[in-house]
């Protein structure tokens, strides 16, 4: 009889003591959450305890007590990815599997544009890229439509809209007629990123000249140098004037200026004279003989 | 003699797991590309190697808390994020060691200017979560990992890599 009150005692001791008290924890929170979004974890038991959320993308330790709701507030929990849910207890440690998922609504851009600078008139001569992320820089998976627009410096604006997959879209593009500067944007839901894409005159195109006799010497001058879009090709540009006589052959290179090449060239009765760019050929003058 | 005993044990116990962690089952699907340039398969291979290749870091770095390792194959975003990472779960007092059973690749976007490429890995993985030496948590894991890779001086490397849910 006393040997069973004292065991009574004992057992009534023990509980008592925190140690005791303390229950298993166990957890309960919603299996996916969207990234930043605030969330409350459910325990139960009681005492201290110690809760890790852990995943590549983030890690969060905090002291707890356990039987109350964790809350996590609002813009904690950012990055998305797959993550294990830990609480420890004094004496044993519960877990669960948590998926944050990017938020839905686009903040970001990764716009890759080029190039930054071509030749107008090209044919899907422009690409854009573009990567869609939240406002914690998670890519946002879900299909977001996306508008691109290339306005030239005047003329009418290019439009295209496509719908992300995995979070990537893209574009291609022609250059326009003009030379200048256009504006290439990407815009989803209200963000968007700019760049400029430099539009430069094409090669020369019907290069035409004309030749007058300077003294003993011919001058040969060019008319002023244009694209096949009649833009002006940019000074410098060199243009090649070759004279054949008696089997004979010379070449001066001239660089363009002001739209205009010339050249001095001996006088040979009956040379032939011709003027070329890059790939491209003028007339010919037969010196003497027109 | 005890001790050379001791050893064989735990080499023996060592092996199974450094093995499973070096021969995950890899599963390359056939390029499903929603972009205009053509894929060369030797930039996919490459592709897929560099991105391996991170694996087999990242996992180094998260089980030994060294964020120095994830320098040789991340860049921008995801090795900003996974080093913060690091450094988090070095303040917690925790590693982590990913153990990956097995990956199903396919790449998905080559960028018109061929300077990304986008890949869909389903991967499975077992998640340890250490404290003290000791494993306070292990999930196995089904994910959908998302990288991006941009091509570095010599290889691809890797400046998206994130999980989302399937």
């Amino acid at each position: 009889m006393r040997l069973r009150r004292l065991l009574i005692m004992g057992a009534l001791a023990a509980a008592m003591s925190p140690m005791a008290l303390a229950q298993n924890p166990s957890i309960d929170f919603p299996q996916t959450i969207a990234a930043g979004a605030a969330f409350s974890i459910r325990s139960t038991g009681n005492g201290k305890a110690m809760l890790y959320i852990v995943g590549p993308a983030q890690v969060i330790r905090r002291d707890v007590n356990l039987g109350q709701d964790i809350d996590i507030d609002a813009g904690v929990l950012t990055g998305a990815g797959d993550y294990i849910v830990i609480l420890t207890g004094s004496s044993s440690t519960a877990h669960g599997h948590l998926a944050v998922s990017p938020a839905s609504a686009p903040a970001h851009l990764s716009f890759l544009a080029r190039p930054s600078r071509l030749p107008v008139n090209l044919h899907n001569g422009i690409s854009g890229a573009v990567y869609v992320f939240d406002a914690y820089h998670n890519l946002i998976i879900k299909p977001k439509t996306v508008s691109f627009q290339l306005a030239p410096a005047s003329g009418a604006t290019q439009q295209h809209k496509t719908t992300t997959v995995n979070g990537a879209a893209w574009t291609q593009m022609d250059s326009t007629s003009r030379e200048g500067d256009d504006k290439f944007v990407a815009q989803v839901e209200g963000v968007s990123s700019k760049r400029i894409v430099q539009q430069v005159p094409g090669e020369p195109c019907g290069l035409k000249m004309s030749a007058k006799p300077a003294g003993n010497q011919i001058e040969v001058q060019t008319a002023p140098v244009r694209d096949c879009s009649g833009n002006a090709v940019p000074d410098g540009t060199i243009i090649t004037f070759t004279e054949e006589y008696d089997g004979m052959q010379s070449t001066v290179d001239v660089p363009l200026k002001r739209d205009i090449a010339t050249i001095k060239l001996p006088a040979h009765e009956g040379a032939r004279i011709s003027v070329a760019s890059g790939v491209a050929m003028g007339n010919e003058i037969n010196w003497g003989k027109e | 003699m005890k001790l050379a005993r001791v050893l064989a044990a735990a080499s023996l116990m060592l092996m199974p797991l450094s093995l499973w962690a070096d021969q995950a089952a890899v599963h390359i699907q056939p390029p499903d590309l929603h972009s205009p340039r053509p894929l060369e398969e030797q930039t996919a291979t490459s592709v897929v190697r560099g991105y391996l290749q991170s694996w087999k870091n990242f996992k180094l770095a998260f089980e030994q808390n060294r964020s120095d390792l994830l320098n040789a194959d991340f860049v921008g975003t995801a090795l900003d994020q996974l080093k913060s990472t690091i450094g988090e779960q070095a303040a917690a007092g925790i590693t982590t060691r990913y153990v990956d059973q097995s990956h199903d690749i396919q790449i998905v976007f080559y960028s018109p200017d061929g300077l990304s490429v986008q890949l869909v890995d389903k991967v499975v993985y077992k998640e340890q979560v250490i404290k003290g030496g000791k494993v306070i948590a292990s999930q196995p894991i089904h994910a959908r990992f998302v990288a991006v890779l941009t091509p570095a001086a010599a290889r691809w490397s890797v400046r998206i890599f994130q999980a989302t849910p399937e």
